[in-house]
């Protein structure tokens, strides 16, 4: 018999008479790391925030080093040695390092706080993780990679015995990625035994011992590492086999219908050109910090723009608020889902319409028309194969691939002949992004013509007609047809090629 | 609320009588007519403290005006006609004053408002000479007192204006907009929404509501005390939100369930009046109710 330090058995859960995990059973080995993989609303997070004690299981058991366990709050799973670091980072920006770490369970010396232990101890544990950061340097200054680092020792210094790590890649760059999986390398072998949910089977695949699989709350899979390869592992996340992920590329009309030229904002980007035709996808690469996202807030009204044009159909437009873009046909889908999205506490009706309301109510009262708006809610929800117990249900409920599908049935429900599309598959499973693909394709096929931004080079290279490749506020070269590569694209995202067309 | 009338018709017999309902709902009806308003401006997102001291400056200013007019004019109902329009004016001034200092000058809505709380009941004094302004109007006072159907005017002013703005928050742009503007600002803005007028146009609904309720509470005792009149009003009608449903953090909130907050604070000061609580210890009480009535919705939640 093997020894676990965590065993689940017959795990369920239900949000009110909805089942989401139907008794699901796995074992944790001691010291090992283990992936956990699967579409959105497979319930991976589900089950993780049971085992931290965030939602309470329906039923079930959670034995832990032999011993059976009842979470209730989340205090309980830290207690005996459960952390984890969220998806979305659980640190107080006005706070410092050293204050973040301790936060909750404070060092103190004749009850008042012993700052200068605490710091020591920062400075100790922020070595062993080979990182340099103050103790003193507060949150928001730090990278995304550093606040990372300070999560997982917020985690360690409550001496944990299992660390689940939810996506903790997502907003990391390839340098910072390696970093981590030395991190995790280093600690596995001090004995800490990690469970790695991921969307990206390539990292999983590299760093984890074990994988496995969850679809729909119910368990598939479990396998070695070894004794899987990548496309088994999405063949059996999605349940079926995966066709070609990119649809065929649409050969764009030669009219221009948007044209950019000269677009300054002091101090964020400098002199940004292009045009954009009829029925193509043009992307926009780059390093993350490039200024991709300030390009499309500068379209879209929301950045002060000091110079520069931009004609819509050979018209001059000018854009000093969003309203002025959605006039000028312009859609805008933000990266920052839950930030500048949606919103969370409004239905999926309500948050489809939210840019296109004026339409829903032209006339003199604004009175909104809402079987109209039920109309369009039901047409979005077929078209993107929606998943939502009704169109009623706050988006709080949904799951990130269907927020998203939300958000951007959103955008397109203004009409837009430019759809500005910022990181449109971000944190969501291969089945939905592969909709999303076809979905814009579809788009372009109709007329419509589509600026993609994204961080990932395989999106670039397998949507797009041209891409704009973008380093430091500037445009660095415009790549066609086949010399749209990963190499093509960081020499110009690095800047160690410029000007190429 | 159900409950809360039952004890109370158990407490004191005299407590269903048609006359003592109807004193109850005249009583909330002021109170009731300004929480609608800040239940736009609560949902919004914002905060108005500045509604009692609104209150009294409007009550102050149309007494006054109507004084100085009637011996101009002989008909009075031009004047009356003329200082509530004046009115309800200086309520839409005073109340975009707030959502212009809100929403143009950046500053947070508590400090507004504390300012113009202040600033307003000032001002009053100042005009009033501290005391009292009586109205030398006799029609005015008895239009406060006018029932119609038995119910009294201010009763049938805060239902109706309850049924409007029900729908404006239900069914109509505006009201989308403001609960979208409350829920996430920045969605909003990114969602091409004019979130300074949105928040910027709560702040005026709620002055020109103030005026209303102003220009009946005058009418009711044709005078206005201007030290007293509004006095501690923010607090019952931010009660009155919070009670109702509406949450501080904004997003979400009903006009109905307003109306019930009122109704239901009313019902508590009326009860404890009937039974002899002492009027010390009544605050007490109140604040008790306002803890439970909320803590039980969270629990909900």
């Amino acid at each position: 018999m093997e020894n676990y330090i965590l065993k689940v058995e017959n795990i369920c859960k239900s949000f009110s008479t909805v089942e989401v995990l139907h008794s699901l059973s796995f074992n944790v080995r001691y010291g090992e790391i283990l992936g956990i993989i699967g579409e959105n609303g497979a319930g991976k997070s589900t089950m993780m925030k049971i085992l931290t004690g965030i939602y309470l299981k329906s039923s079930g058991d959670i034995i832990f080093e032999e011993q059976k366990i009842d979470l209730k709050k989340p205090v309980d799973a830290k207690k005996i040695g459960l952390s984890i670091i969220p998806q979305e980072f659980n640190l107080i920006k006005d706070l410092t390092v050293c204050d973040n770490i301790f936060l909750g369970s404070e060092l103190r010396k004749n009850r008042l706080l012993d700052k200068e232990l605490m710091k020591k101890k920062t400075k100790e544990m922020l070595k062993v993780l080979e990182v340099d950061i103050s103790p003193d340097e507060k949150i928001e200054n730090l990278s995304g990679a550093e606040k990372q680092m300070v999560e997982i020792s917020k985690a360690l210094a409550f001496k944990s015995k299992i660390l689940i790590m939810d996506e903790p890649t997502s907003v990391l760059t390839i340098n910072e990625i390696k970093i981590l999986f030395r991190l995790m390398k280093k600690l596995q072998k001090e004995g800490l035994t990690i469970i790695y949910i991921s969307h990206k089977l390539k990292e999983v695949k590299e760093i984890c011992d074990r994988v496995m699989i969850l679809r729909d709350g119910y368990f598939v899979t479990e396998k070695k590492i070894d004794e899987i390869t990548l496309e088994q592992m999405a063949e059996s996340m999605v349940g079926r086999e995966l066709s070609q992920v990119f649809p065929k590329k649409n050969k764009p009309s030669d009219e221009i219908i948007f044209d950019v030229k000269g677009l300054t904002v002091p101090g964020v980007i400098e002199n940004i050109s292009f045009a954009l035709r009829k029925g193509e996808v043009l992307g926009l690469g780059g390093l993350v910090g490039a200024g991709r996202t300030e390009v499309s807030e500068a379209i879209m009204g929301l950045r002060p723009v000091s110079e520069g044009e931009i004609m819509v159909k050979n018209r001059l437009v000018s854009i000093k608020k969003p309203a002025d873009a959605i006039k000028a046909e312009i859609g805008y889908l933000s990266e920052d889902r839950q930030g500048s999205g949606i919103i969370t506490s409004f239905s999926v009706i309500h948050n489809i319409t939210l840019v296109s309301l004026p339409s829903y109510s032209n006339n003199t009262v604004n009175w909104i028309d809402q079987n109209a708006e039920l109309e369009s809610g039901k047409k979005y929800q077929k078209l993107f194969n929606l998943k939502a117990p009704s169109l009623k249900t706050h988006l709080e409920f949904l799951s990130g691939g269907n927020q998203q599908k939300v958000s951007m049935a959103k955008t397109l429900d203004t009409k837009p002949d430019v759809l500005i599309l910022d990181e449109p598959t971000r944190g969501i499973d291969v089945s939905s992004k592969q909709e999303i693909y076809r979905f814009i394709n579809s788009l372009v096929r109709e007329g419509i013509s589509c600026i993609f931004i994204s961080s990932e080079m395989e999106e670039l290279i397998g949507m797009c007609n041209r891409v704009v490749v973008m380093q430091d506020g500037k445009v660095t070269g415009i790549l066609e047809d086949k010399d749209i590569n990963e190499e093509e694209i960081m020499f110009y995202a690095t800047g160690i090629r410029e000007g190429g067309n | 609320m159900l409950v809360l009338i039952l004890i109370s018709s158990f407490l004191s017999p005299y407590f269903l009588k048609f006359q003592n309902l109807v004193n109850i709902l005249r009583q909330v009806s002021y109170t009731g007519i300004i929480a609608l308003g800040m239940t736009f401006v609560i949902i919004g997102g914002g905060i108005d403290l500045s509604v009692g001291s609104m209150t009294a400056f409007v009550g102050a200013v149309v007494v006054l005006l109507m004084n100085s007019l009637n011996t101009v004019i002989e008909n009075e109902v031009i004047v009356i006609i003329i200082g509530i329009a004046t009115g309800i004016m200086v309520g839409t001034l005073v109340g975009a004053f707030n959502g212009f200092m809100i929403t143009k000058g950046k500053i947070a809505p508590f400090i507004v408002t504390l300012g113009s709380m202040a600033i307003f009941r000032s001002l009053t004094l100042y005009i009033g000479n501290a005391g009292e302004i009586r109205s030398s109007n006799i029609l005015y006072g008895e239009f406060g007192m006018e029932s119609f159907m038995r119910i009294p005017v201010p009763v049938w002013v805060m239902l109706i204006l309850a049924a409007v703005l029900n729908l404006v928050l239900n069914n109509t742009r505006y009201g989308r907009y403001i609960c979208a503007v409350g829920s996430n600002q920045n969605v909003a803005r990114f969602s091409a929404i004019n979130v300074s007028f949105v928040r910027f146009f709560s702040y005026t609904l709620n002055g020109i509501l103030v005026a209303l309720s102003s220009i009946l509470l005058a009418s009711r005792f044709n005078a206005v005390s201007t030290s007293n009149m509004g006095l501690g009003f923010e607090l019952d009608v931010i009660a009155a939100v919070i009670v109702g449903g509406t949450t501080l953090t904004g997003g979400r909130g009903t006009v109905w369930g307003t109306i019930c907050g009122a109704v239901m604070l009313g019902v508590i000061n009326n009860m404890m009046n009937m039974v002899g609580v002492s009027p010390y210890l009544q605050g007490t009480v109140k604040g008790i109710v306002i803890l439970g009535a909320v803590y039980i919705q969270r629990q909900k939640q």
